[in-house]
């Protein structure tokens, strides 16, 4: 780990097992993943055999028709009864499927019921999770992909869920019939975990829904499947299915830290306490535009920024209001103020900038006030 | 014959202002194998960066510029102008007229697209880079999120769509007015009826795409809101409206290969097509039918499930005309007396490979499947099997079946065959891997991906740069069969072609049918 080395040898050294060779579905750990794999393998086998008739056609003509072997062609070029016969044939086929595809499709859309509803929301490029529960403190977060840098562009070897990982996973309950309300805050996006069988696109301005119930407790992955722009590949979804205790544990404690959260918020924290929280914030929600040294990308440079470098007030409303028009989003709704307050001294201290100013949470509070 | 006619106007003029229709026609043809030239190139890039897993050679963003404009250029600028060249070449000596009937009209029609298509190629040099949103261009990332060249682009769809618009009246008004005496319409060889229809196809869903990007371009610089939630308007709408156009395009593309194939098909099976009503009543049905399915494209976007169910049933129906196609030919060869050149392999290549693409699309129609697969690389393979094995294969079949009629030489068979083959083998080699990455998880449009996709990735990178060369070989066996090809000049170069085209002398002269032929007997009897 972290030894650098080239990417080509990096290619070559890539254990044998990460080379599954998946050639087909997975039923999943779903009913209704089992229904659609079950669905598809059905309609699937039905083409073969049709495929297999009439190619088994074709080859024999190909081999027995021959211009070569002296074969006279016959001059007939129409006959009502077969056509009529390969007209209602596949038709009766196509019903056959149509059956079992329309219970299937019924099974999907049945929304009702659901135990526990979650609010996905699609971002450029991350998935933000909410568990919509009245009942105590909302839990909310990000999810951002938690691959390095130096992995994607070759220079440290690849982990085994390469692209597949992110820093905070979705938790859910096995067992549980889970509704998502899936929605984006920019483009569509689409949301999509092939395991738990749901794919729905998250689209601004517009709420779908989907469900799920796990049977089996796992880690399952997915990624973002609409083209969402330049980092679409970057986005991947991970859940993790957990028992019901367990569940209930991870979500006492997210709302614990949560309260934390709200506390730290109030007091004054260190400069290298910070630092430490700014470069988190940097490097999960700024880094892919902004580049791992401040050097810029797709936005402009942090470092020597003038922006950066200059009036507070002025650098807090680019980040938290965004620029209109850019790819610059409006940050204040994601961050906390501590996480504000933390990548405000972040920028203003590193790569170079050395302002030496500090912005404590309770700043972040009073601008937003003033 | 040997009446005097005036040839060509001497160089570049000749080309400029031509309104003969065989000077269009192959003006056509080169134009459009320059941009599948093109848009192959786009597609290496592709195919080299997601040869392994890391990014290696291009940016995340360039990349979605590759496969935008790849897609974009195969789709207007190689398949759509390839046909319309062989229409033009072809359906005034298919029907006996002298000419298209508005050719002044097909002049501007041809001269428009090349400034259309450097003005898109443009903006890859523009600030912002080239247009990044995918050949589909959804909104809001076509639009609110889009580079400044969006706009060229806009404009670029709007001189293509002026072009095919104007091409299809032509090609209407020619069907309808210029069909020699005895030609009637179910006599018309089965090229001509899929281009009739086709023709239709295109006024009729051309406008749409128009309107679609001009509501881009009021989103972008007048404020309006047709496509944005923010201001009451609707994502969605804008793919309604895009697949309102976009699924009857993927039958403009295949209409006239099914044509061409259905021309090929009884000249080397030395036997009359089979079925050439229902051959005809099939394209039509298609045709119909394709205007009540687009939104098989969009079963993920949440739509009720009465709307899902009544699109998947739809495009279910779409499956038994294709059959009907498929079987038809088959029955074509059966009991001929079959040869196999160059454009018959390509014809059964064709059948082969579009059957397993049709077969794909049915496993696609089906919705609650269709959640699996959508946007994966499942799909990339389903619509390449289609688009390349189905309408670019066919395109080359007519390249060889009509090559020597145009330019009176007969082209390398060794060489032709090769070709053949490693498009073949190349062309698998490059696809078939893609269902299993499909179906295992991998989405589309990606430019890195996980570990377990990379050997099949590889493999598909490796078949790409063979199908790639073989067109090469390609290139060079059309430009040294024209230069130095062996002189025929059989008026039926192929002993089993029918129809009028094989009636003119071989090269065909400039003009042709100045005198109404006499029409033989009908296409698909005996
Ligand atoms: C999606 C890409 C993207 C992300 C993610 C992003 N930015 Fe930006 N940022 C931009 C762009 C583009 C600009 C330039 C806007 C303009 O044209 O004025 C910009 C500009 C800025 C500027 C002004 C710099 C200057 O010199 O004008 C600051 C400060 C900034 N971003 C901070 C942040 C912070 C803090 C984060 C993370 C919380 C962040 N950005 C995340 C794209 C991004
Ligand atoms: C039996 C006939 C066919 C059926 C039932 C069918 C069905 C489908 C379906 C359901 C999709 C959507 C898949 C998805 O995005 O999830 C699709 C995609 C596609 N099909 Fe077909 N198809 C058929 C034939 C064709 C033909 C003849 C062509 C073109 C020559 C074609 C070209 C395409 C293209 C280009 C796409 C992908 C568009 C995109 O998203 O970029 N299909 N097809
Ligand atoms: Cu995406
Ligand atoms: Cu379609």
């Amino acid at each position: 780990m972290g030894k650098r080395v080239s990417g080509a040898a990096v290619a070559l050294m890539s254990p044998v097992a990460f080379a599954q060779n998946q050639v087909n579905m997975s039923p999943g750990v779903t009913e209704i993943g089992a229904d659609i794999f079950e669905l598809h393998m059905l309609i699937m086998w039905i083409c073969v055999v049709i495929g297999v008739a009439v190619f088994a056609v074709m080859f024999y003509s190909i081999y027995a028709h021959r211009k070569s072997k002296g074969h006279q062609a016959s001059q007939f070029h129409e006959s009502t009864k077969v056509e009529v016969a390969w007209t209602v044939v596949p038709f009766l086929i196509l019903i056959a499927m149509a059956v079992p595809a329309t219970s299937t499709l019924l099974e999907v859309y049945d929304n009702d019921e659901a135990e526990l509803d979650i609010l996905i929301t699609g971002y450029q490029w991350k998935w933000r999770y909410e568990y919509l529960d009245e009942s105590g403190e909302p839990v909310a977060f990000f999810s951002n992909l938690a691959t390095s840098q130096e992995e994607i562009y070759n220079t440290e070897r690849k982990g085994d869920n390469y692209l597949l990982e992110v820093d905070e996973p979705l938790v859910i309950p096995t067992n549980t019939k889970v509704r998502f309300l899936i929605t984006a805050n920019d483009v569509i996006h689409s949301w999509w975990v092939p395991e738990i069988a749901v794919k729905r696109d998250a689209i601004p301005g517009f709420i779908n829904e989907a469900w799920t119930r796990v049977t089996e407790e796992g880690i399952y992955r997915g990624q973002c499947t609409e083209l969402c722009g330049a980092y679409h590949g970057f986005m991947p979804v991970e859940v993790h299915a957990v028992s019901r205790p367990e569940f209930d544990a991870w979500m006492a404690a997210k709302r614990g830290a949560a309260v934390a959260e709200t506390q730290l918020a109030m007091q004054t924290l260190t400069v290298d306490d910070l630092m430490d929280r700014g470069k988190a914030v940097y490097d999960s929600a700024c880094l892919a535009c902004h580049g791992a040294a401040g050097q810029g990308g797709i936005g402009n440079a942090i470092a020597g920024s003038a922006v950066v470098m200059g009036d507070l007030g002025n650098h807090m409303a680019v980040v938290s209001k965004g620029v209109s028009g850019t790819a610059m989003q409006a940050f204040g709704g994601q961050l906390n103020d501590v996480e504000m307050a933390a990548v405000l001294t972040y920028q203003r201290n590193a790569f170079g900038n050395n302002t030496g100013d500090v912005v404590q949470p309770g700043d972040i509070a009073g601008m937003n006030n003033g | 014959m040997g009446d005097h006619h005036h040839g060509p106007a001497q160089g570049i003029s000749r080309w400029l202002f031509t309104t003969n229709h065989k000077d269009i026609g192959t003006m056509y043809l080169w134009f459009s194998f320059a941009m599948f030239l093109l848009g192959g190139f786009f597609a290496m890039v592709i195919r080299a960066e997601l040869f392994q897993p890391g990014m290696q050679l291009v940016e995340p963003l360039f990349f979605n510029q590759m496969t935008t404009l790849h897609g974009l250029v195969m789709v207007f600028g190689a398949i759509m102008p390839s046909f319309v060249g062989l229409a033009n070449w072809l359906i005034p000596m298919m029907i006996g007229a002298p000419d298209m009937a508005l050719p002044r009209m097909n002049n501007w029609s041809f001269w428009i697209l090349p400034p259309a298509f450097l003005m898109l190629a443009s903006t890859l040099f523009m600030e912002g880079g080239a247009p990044a949103f995918g050949w589909t261009f959804y909104a809001p990332l076509s639009t609110t999120y889009a580079a400044p060249s969006v706009t060229f682009f806009i404009f670029a769809i709007h001189i293509l769509g002026v072009s095919s618009i104007m091409g299809s009246i032509n090609i209407i008004a020619t069907v309808m007015n210029m069909r020699a005496p005895g030609m009637t319409y179910m006599k018309m060889p089965l090229f001509v009826w899929t281009w009739l229809i086709t023709a239709f196809l295109l006024v009729a869903v051309m406008p749409v795409l128009a309107g679609a990007v001009t509501m881009m371009l009021m989103d972008i610089h007048f404020g309006t809101s047709f496509f944005s939630a923010a201001g009451g308007g609707d994502p969605v709408l804008f793919q309604h409206i895009f697949w309102f156009f976009g699924h009857p395009e993927v039958y403009i593309i295949i209409l006239p290969a099914f044509g061409v194939v259905s021309q090929i098909i009884p000249a080397f099976s030395r036997k009359p097509l089979f079925g050439y009503a229902s051959m005809v009543y099939a394209t039509a049905s298609i045709a119909f039918l394709s205007f009540i399915v687009w939104a098989h494209h969009m079963y993920t976007v949440g739509m009720p499930v009465a709307g899902e169910l009544f699109f998947m049933y739809a495009t279910m129906l779409i499956a038994v005309p294709t059959g009907v196609k498929v079987f038809n030919w088959i029955s074509t060869m059966w009991r001929g007396a079959l040869s196999f050149e160059t454009p018959m392999l390509f014809c059964i290549g064709f059948l082969i490979l579009f059957t397993l693409g049709g077969f794909t699309g049915l496993m696609l129609s089906i919705a609650p499947a269709d959640f699996q697969y959508h946007d994966t690389y499942f799909v990339v393979a389903h619509f390449h099997y289609v688009m390349v094995a189905g309408a670019v294969f066919s395109m080359t079949a007519a390249v060889y079946y009509w090559l020597p009629k145009w330019c009176g030489r007969m082209y390398n068979e060794a060489m032709g065959k090769t070709h053949f083959w490693i498009s073949f083998i190349g062309f698998n080699i490059t696809f078939f891997p893609q269902h299993f990455v499909g179906l295992a998880g991998m989405p589309r449009r990606i430019p890195d991906y996980a570990l377990q996709f990379a050997d099949f990735n590889m493999m598909s990178s490796i078949g790409a740069f063979i199908y790639g060369a073989s067109q090469l070989l390609f290139l060079y066996n059309v430009i040294a069969t024209i230069v130095a090809g062996k002189p025929v000049s059989d008026e039926k170069v192929w002993d089993g072609a029918e129809g009028l085209e094989w009636t003119v002398p071989t090269p065909a002269p400039y003009h042709t049918f100045e005198e109404p032929p006499l029409v033989p007997k009908p296409a698909g009897t005996i």
